[in-house]
């Protein structure tokens, strides 16, 4: 019934669709629609009713306002990389595909912030910001709209020292559900820190996109550090890894990078990408700093590692080895699923104590085992985060269901 | 060189004259990036002593040779050219300054970028060596100084062809030489010291006069929506009408 009455208020705002932002920019194709509908996650696919593409922010404005007085839904898009299915439109509507919005604005380099449209992604971003001496370093993996991390507040494996989206916003403009444009800090502002009002801009970051359409986000840069350094080292447990990690941020080290792989993730990884790490629990390591601090940096580390039974702690500061070594924690995704050809992977998003997390990790192995599931573990062990990569086969019901009660304990 | 940045898109200049250019980003052309990067290399391992960079074109080129100084050349040679002459320079005028200033300087090793990203010429690095009438390695994916030579990895179309030159020679960046080094806060400041020299193309002896003309400038044509056929008949049929059969 709901869905009926839906169908009819779509046909009658497409016109009013076309007149705002043109004939090329009101999409009911059926592929166009399926393509906004998912992401790379594990999610069936949720086309909207049709998609819209504005090139500015007057044009969602008064799109937004149409689909307002239609009561029809509102599903912003960045770049549909993300894991979680947030962009299904579970009961139709409007997608606003923001691809169009894509210019960086308002670079300030003495003052380290920026400004940028949706469409901007972070490798774009940083590939533009290559001759300034600064970078963005939030990267949750994928290339994904900065708007679109922002609405997620994605964290990633630079996590541990340069913060998640949270610390690093500064300022948002966002097209409410009735087409009111606010700025979360005010209009132009960019102030590293205020005491003054509410905190709108945190409020709105990781909202995904239930509160607003952001167009504009305010980041903060931080200057390209002058070297860097990645190290990977094996232990015989999981404990002995979190046991270093734990020791190696007490010993006020400003590891850039700590991410833990469990044996079965480094077994995925090392059939997908080729390699030949130990298949035993292991950790990345990756440091910024100056040619000094880094050598003490590193030697500090290793002498942590050792001392847990640590062992082969290799290290490497040129680009092409680092990229390397990185691309096979980033590709985890797709050497978790290629573990079982023809499945998909579910993914899992656990944040705990530092102190809880060995305990936590061994408890999930063993239910991973007897509930009979395939399910890597690789996570920014620096903030306690770790991610169970399920690896599911989408036509068996009795193994999604099994997934599925998992998942429920997990979050337990 | 500095040329448009690689990640912007471009638009011709209603006039068909050429491209739109005011207000767009520069940045240094991505094959020449490579050779900065290779040069600075070579330092570092102590192959050679000195790396300079030069950049001919209009005052904004000075900034393509300070993100140079500040991967690690030494100083910079700014060739000003500007209006009329900036905007009909090139190969043949380029290396001609190229020529000129390396006898000046008594370079051992020219390294440029196989060529740029707006004109797409690929002849400054060959013009520069015959009219030197010095070796050269172009399209290098690997280079290896060794005294008084330089053994080239070339990238060809049926692989790759090894070849080994003597010194002073010419050699071209390609794509998979090196990953030039991004330019951190503190180098950037660094190189804000370096000196850039300001040098004219009639200092060098050169004449800038251009023996080419752009008559004009259009975009790729649009491409057209297609149309979706039921079955092979109608395919086949729709191709004998478009004259494709």
């Amino acid at each position: 019934m709901c869905v009926f009455v839906q169908k009819a208020a779509v046909d009658r705002v497409l016109s009013a669709f076309r007149s705002i932002c043109g004939e090329d920019c009101v999409s009911l194709g059926e592929a166009v629609r399926e393509q906004h509908g998912k992401d790379e996650s594990v999610h069936k696919c949720r086309p909207p009713d049709v998609v819209v593409f504005p090139r500015c922010v007057e044009e969602v404005s008064s799109l937004a306002k149409v689909c307002h007085d239609h009561n029809l839904p509102i599903i912003p898009f960045g770049t549909g990389t993300g894991l979680e299915g947030g962009v299904g439109a579970v009961k139709g509507g409007v997608c606003f595909s923001l691809r169009n919005m894509e210019q960086i604005l308002d670079l300030h380099q003495e003052d380290f912030d920026v400004t940028v449209e949706p469409g901007v992604t972070r490798k774009t971003l940083n590939a533009y910001l290559r001759d300034t001496g600064l970078w963005f370093p939030v990267d949750p993996g994928a290339d994904a709209s900065l708007c679109g991390m922002a609405a997620t507040s994605a964290s990633g494996t630079n996590a541990v020292r340069y913060g998640t989206m949270r610390e690093n916003v500064m300022n948002l403009e966002v097209v409410l559900s009735n087409g009111t444009v606010i700025h979360t800090a005010g209009k132009g502002r960019r102030p590293r820190k205020t005491s003054a009002g509410y905190n709108l801009t945190n409020l709105f970051v990781g909202s995904e996109g239930t509160l607003g359409i952001i167009t504009k986000t305010t980041l903060r840069l931080y200057g390209i550090p002058e070297s860097m350094v990645s190290a990977v080292c094996s232990f015989p447990s999981v404990q002995a890894a979190v046991d270093s990690t734990v020791q190696i941020l007490q010993a006020g080290v400003p590891v850039a990078r700590i991410e833990f792989l469990d044996d079965v993730m480094i077994d995925a990884c090392n059939k997908f990408s080729s390699l030949s790490y130990p298949v035993t629990p292991t950790l990345f390591l990756e440091f910024h700093g100056s040619e000094r601090s880094l050598e003490e940096q590193v030697a500090t580390a290793e002498e942590i590692t050792q001392s847990n039974e640590g062992s082969d702690f290799q290290w490497a500061q040129d680009a092409e080895t680092r990229n390397r070594l990185w691309k096979a924690r980033h590709d985890a995704w797709y050497a978790a699923q290629a573990l079982r050809p023809g499945c998909k992977a579910y993914s899992t998003d656990v944040c705990v104590p530092l102190s809880r997390l060995p305990q936590i990790i061994v408890e999930t192995k063993k239910d991973l085992l007897e509930s009979r599931l395939t399910g890597p573990i690789a996570g920014h062990v620096g903030d306690g985060n770790f991610h169970c990569l399920m690896v599911v086969d989408p036509n068996d019901p009795d193994e999604l269901h099994r997934v599925h009660l998992f998942t429920e304990r997990l979050a337990r | 060189m500095r040329v448009i940045d690689y990640a912007v898109k471009i638009r011709v200049k209603p006039d068909n004259s050429g491209v739109v250019t005011d207000g767009v980003k520069h940045s240094m052309n991505p094959f020449c990036e490579i050779a900065v990067e290779e040069a600075v290399k070579l330092k570092e391992k102590k192959l050679v002593k000195e790396v300079v960079a030069v950049s001919c074109g209009p005052q904004q080129s000075q900034e393509t040779i300070r993100t140079a100084l500040a991967m690690g050349a030494d100083r910079g040679i700014h060739v000003e050219v500007s209006g009329k002459d900036y905007e009909s320079l090139g190969p043949l005028q380029v290396s001609k300054i190229m020529a000129a200033l390396a006898k000046k300087e008594e370079a051992q090793l020219i390294i440029l970028g196989k060529q740029a990203i707006d004109d797409d010429c690929n002849q400054t690095g060959q013009m520069t060596a015959a009219l030197l009438d010095w070796p050269q390695g172009t399209f290098a994916s690997e280079v290896s100084l060794d005294g008084d030579n330089v053994k080239v990895v070339r990238e060809i179309d049926g692989g790759l062809e090894t070849i080994r030159i003597n010194t002073p020679a010419v050699l071209t960046a390609d794509l998979r030489l090196n990953t030039p080094r991004y330019a951190t806060l503190p180098n950037i400041m660094k190189a804000k010291k370096k000196k850039i020299a300001n040098v004219k193309p009639a200092d060098l002896g050169v004449d800038l006069t251009s023996r080419l003309e752009v008559l004009r400038v259009d975009e790729p044509p649009q491409r057209l929506a297609g149309m979706k056929v039921e079955t092979v008949e109608d395919l086949v049929a729709k191709l004998k009408d478009a004259g494709r059969v």
